[in-house]
């Protein structure tokens, strides 16, 4: 069947049979990547994307359910050629090592800043806690969403929807 | 810090890391390859048993499927999935497919379609008869006279004792054992467990098996061996090595999981029977129960000490489950003895023995830490144990047995890899500074002797220390090739295999302070025995010391080269001359040239050559890092739930090339130990199905698992190493097990023996 939704501010229609996972039409489909595959039952976050600003694991969502929705990738934070404050803040604080869980957590860490601009240490380590990672510990991912919370109120323009300047 | 670098000793930018960070594609499945098949595994659902038929007409008959492969139909070679230096140390007792099966998940048969779903069916349509055989399912059954054994093919090789199921022994004596004891004040004995516990790098194992243009096989695959995927594989498919190209690209992950060969040449066999490319992905189970996990052993340690807490004699006995198959059934039973037993090199008493066993379990195979994080489970236990008898402090009881730089141990030159190891002298040991840091950043002293209970939960602390090595000695060989563009940027080109650690960076750094410039100038290509050279890979904590020694000669032969050009620019000869942000200078007239005059000059002008150059290492010693770990944890008295409430550990790596990344790998292998010390075992059904193959049943650490953590690298030179660095990626993994065991005997009086420490065996023990 055939559905419309906006992928990264875009608009898209595409053809998926009713069982496809939204994972699979992203990956497989419309050549997305950077949303990864971990474990396909929605224990692990590497698969985490946003539909309408929440955050979604993209292995138990069936691609039909996006129809008229607003899905955000971690290619789409960057897709102006600028880093969303969180990439950057990851990149600087050393919270990326294999970098396989990378994505799942910037998305999760996205919508976190999105509605809470000023997280304590604990609730980065609430909200984060579906998101697995097995290479640092956390300690550099944590630190990067609070570098990262800094960041964004230091320029408060950058926190679009959409993740880009305006 | 003990070298001032420009590069060397900063956080510089992770070279990596833009790209990561916005999710491009790197890894193994993000390449889209048109035409490709499915390729997916039968598994045998019975822990042991012979296959007496198997027919696939109706498999076939589904439409879509390209090929089928098993015992039936493909050569049997015998082979190891350990991917490790060549002669291999482990057993040839593994097939492509073979006859018979020895664990729940063993390899059946594979097959290759056009879609999953064709494989999936495909696969539902196989017809296998088995005739199930009694299965083993520990290592003391495995033992038990009369065991069924799990290895009786004939063709076999390098089996210890095939008959009587013993994959692997070791019998390691040094002086008097029993003397040891008898002159002894003071004798204690700890016996610790480890269960099956797996390394759940966060990407699955995953391959893509592609033909290039002129027909040669191309395996784009996550793994940490590339040089030996491509020796093993060539073996089993009956391809000569040059007909096969290996490339890595970004690794989701490896902790030792993807040292082995395992779905490589599986892929390679489907794609060649077809002749198209096939994608193998596993999924989170198979990972789970048919790749690899840590090796079960339990650990038997009786230490015998002097009044004054000398040690005087120590034994270690190790029993260790290698599964189905022998993957580095040797080489981990060993390390057990050989990263443990230096540290405490007073004891002129020792003796180290014990067997890997065969089960009809999941196989078992390299994990970071390799056999040092079992023995030290059991050692810094009994240290705890032997502290207390003698009335000590543990950290006193350390600092008096501990190996010093200048010092040597007797063990060096008897275990080695596999084999003979070689005498070797401590040059640079920083672990009494580690003590002292560690002690007091957690508050040692303070609440050692005053321990804290509010309402039922008791609070405690404890401790312990650990070394590992930097690498195999004699045996690892690393290669670099670096070459200079015209414009005084550089290419450098290393077999070492980047697997998320930010070895690439790391090797980037020591080339970059060699060669005068930005690690920016500098472009990383890793990993593909097509276009690198060769590397034993990414494994035995290697890649800084040995790779990095690689690197550094090959830069310091591109200095020369770069230097006796600018001598001829310059007029003046080499020796006056230095090498510094991308300019060369006098230094007596202090007139200079920049990096791009030089490669103009050497590319198209004058005396034309291309400054390029390699160079190779073997290491002759394998420097350990030194750590010491100190917790507190609380004990709910009530329920046995342990929490570990603060977690610090102070590592000696050598010179940290870039300490954020060197601290990384320290926090990251310290989780995984708290995991392994809390949580994380793979549970087996009485048929031997595991029944706990998914992440939810399975606990690793998440973000609101991880205490309070904090990881000190202290200052240390280490002379044998590339600007002064040794390695940091397995120590960390050691401490955790018994500096929590420890922490809970100080806050409730019972000793955890056997991991992890879930609230069941808490209580238990409380309840004596």
């Amino acid at each position: 069947m055939s559905i419309n939704f906006r992928l990264n501010g875009r608009e898209v229609e595409v053809d998926v049979p009713p069982g496809r996972r939204l994972l699979n039409l992203l990956r497989e489909d419309l050549g997305l990547t950077g949303t990864k595959e971990g474990c396909g039952e929605g224990e692990c976050g590497a698969c985490t994307v946003l539909v309408d600003g929440r955050p979604r694991l993209a292995c138990l969502t069936a691609a039909i359910q996006v129809e008229g929705k607003e899905v955000l990738t971690v290619e789409g934070l960057s897709a102006g050629g600028k880093l969303h404050p969180m990439q950057e803040a990851l990149i600087k604080a050393a919270g990326v090592q294999c970098g396989f869980c990378t994505p799942g957590f910037v998305m999760a860490a996205y919508a976190l800043l999105s509605e809470n601009p000023h997280p304590t240490r604990q609730e980065v380590r609430e909200f984060l806690s579906g998101n697995l990672c097995r290479c640092t510990g956390y300690e550099g991912i944590v630190e990067a969403v609070l570098l990262a919370a800094k960041y964004l109120r230091g320029d408060p323009s950058r926190v679009t929807p959409d993740g880009k300047t305006p | 810090m003990a070298l001032e670098g420009k590069v060397v000793g900063r956080n510089v930018r992770k070279v990596d890391g833009l790209a990561l960070a916005c999710g491009r594609p790197k890894f193994t499945l993000d390449l889209d390859l048109p035409g490709a098949l499915v390729g997916k595994i039968l598994r045998s659902p019975y822990a042991h048993a012979r296959i007496l038929r198997i027919d696939t007409s109706r498999a076939e008959a589904v439409p879509g499927v390209a090929c089928i492969l098993h015992h039936g139909n493909v050569d049997r070679v015998p082979y190891t999935t350990a991917g490790q230096g060549w002669p291999e140390p482990s057993p040839y007792d593994n097939f492509l497919f073979d006859r018979k099966v020895r664990f729940v998940g063993d390899r059946v048969a594979a097959v290759a379609a056009e879609t999953e779903e064709a494989a999936r069916e495909a696969l539902r349509l196989i017809e296998v008869d088995y005739e199930v055989l009694p299965a083993v399912l520990s290592p003391e059954e495995a033992l038990a006279a009369g065991a069924p054994a799990i290895h009786d093919e004939d063709d076999a090789e390098g089996i210890y004792d095939a008959q009587h199921n013993i994959a692997a022994a070791v019998d390691i004596p040094v002086g008097d054992i029993e003397r040891g004891f008898a002159e002894s004040d003071v004798i204690v004995e700890a016996s610790c467990e480890i269960p099956y516990s797996q390394h759940v790098a966060l990407e699955p194992h995953c391959v893509i098996a592609y033909f290039d243009e002129d027909g040669r096989l191309v395996l784009r695959t996550s793994t940490q061996v590339p040089f030996h995927v491509r020796r093993i594989v060539a073996r089993v498919v009956g391809l000569p090595m040059e007909k096969i190209r290996v490339v890595k690209p970004r690794i989701g992950g490896g902790f030792g999981s993807k040292q082995e060969v395992i779905l490589e040449p599986v892929a390679a066999a489907l794609a060649l029977r077809a002749g198209r490319p096939v994608v193998m992905a596993l999924d989170r189970a198979e990972v789970f129960t048919a790749t690899r996990t840590r090796h079960p052993m339990r650990v038997r340690v009786k230490l015998g000490a002097k009044k004054d807490g000398t040690l005087h004699a120590i034994e270690m006995e190790a029993l260790s489950n290698t599964g189905a198959y022998g993957a580095h059934s040797l080489t981990v039973l060993s390390n057990t003895g050989s990263k443990t037993l230096p540290l405490y090199n007073k004891a002129p008493h020792l003796w180290f023995h014990g067997k890997a066993v065969y089960t009809n379990l999941p196989v078992a195979g390299a994990y970071r830490g390799y056999g040092a994080t079992q023995g030290y489970f059991a050692l810094e236990v009994a240290m705890d144990m032997l502290a207390e008898r003698l009335g000590m402090d543990p950290i006193e009881l350390r600092l008096v047995n501990h190996i010093r730089a200048g010092e040597t141990s007797p063990i060096f030159e008897k275990i080695g890899e596999g084999r003979e190891g070689k005498p070797q002298t401590v040059k640079s040991c920083a672990l009494e500074e580690c003590l002292r840091v560690g002690a007091e950043k957690i508050g040692w002293r303070e609440k050692r002797a005053r321990r804290r209970r509010e309402g039922s939960w008791a609070y405690g602390v404890g401790m312990s220390v650990s070394m590992q090595g930097s690498g195999i000695t004699g045996i690892d060989m690393a290669a670099a090739t670096i070459m200079m563009n015209e414009n005084g940027s550089f290419r450098l080109l290393v077999g070492a295999t980047d697997i998320g650690t930010g070895s690439d960076t790391v090797l980037a750094q020591i080339a970059a302070e060699v060669l005068g410039v930005p690690v920016e100038r500098i472009s990383v290509y890793s990993s593909d025995t097509d276009f690198t050279p060769f590397d034993t890979g990414a494994y035995a904590s290697s890649t800084t010391y040995v790779s990095g020694m690689a690197v550094l000669r090959a830069a310091r032969k591109v200095r020369e080269a770069i230097l006796e050009v600018a001598a001829g620019m310059l007029a003046e000869p080499p020796e006056d001359l230095e090498l510094a942000e991308e300019r060369v200078t006098s230094k007596k007239t202090g007139k200079s040239v920049t990096l791009s005059e030089v490669g103009h000059r050497a590319t198209y002008v004058v005396d034309q050559r291309h400054i390029i150059a390699s160079a190779s290492f073997v290491p002759e010693e394998s420097p350990p890092p030194f750590a010491a770990f100190f917790c507190e944890v609380a004990v709910d008295t009530e329920t046995g739930v342990v929490r570990v409430e603060r977690f610090v550990a102070a590592a000696d790596c050598g010179v940290a090339i870039h300490p954020k990344l060197a601290a990384g790998q320290l926090e990251g292998a310290i989780v995984q130990g708290i995991g392994h010390a809390l949580s994380e075992e793979l549970l087996f059904s009485e048929k031997g199905r595991c029944t706990n193959a998914n992440l939810f049943d399975y606990r690793i650490p998440s973000a609101l698992d991880v205490p309070a953590l904090e990881v000190v690298l202290v200052d240390s030179e280490e002379p044998s190493g590339p600007l002064g660095a040794k390695s940091i990626a397995e120590v960390g993994i050691n401490g955790p097990l018994p500096a929590i065991s420890n922490a809970i005997y100080h806050a409730v009086g019972v000793r955890l023996t056997r991991a992890p420490f879930t609230p069941a065996r808490v209580l238990a023990a409380l309840r004596g």
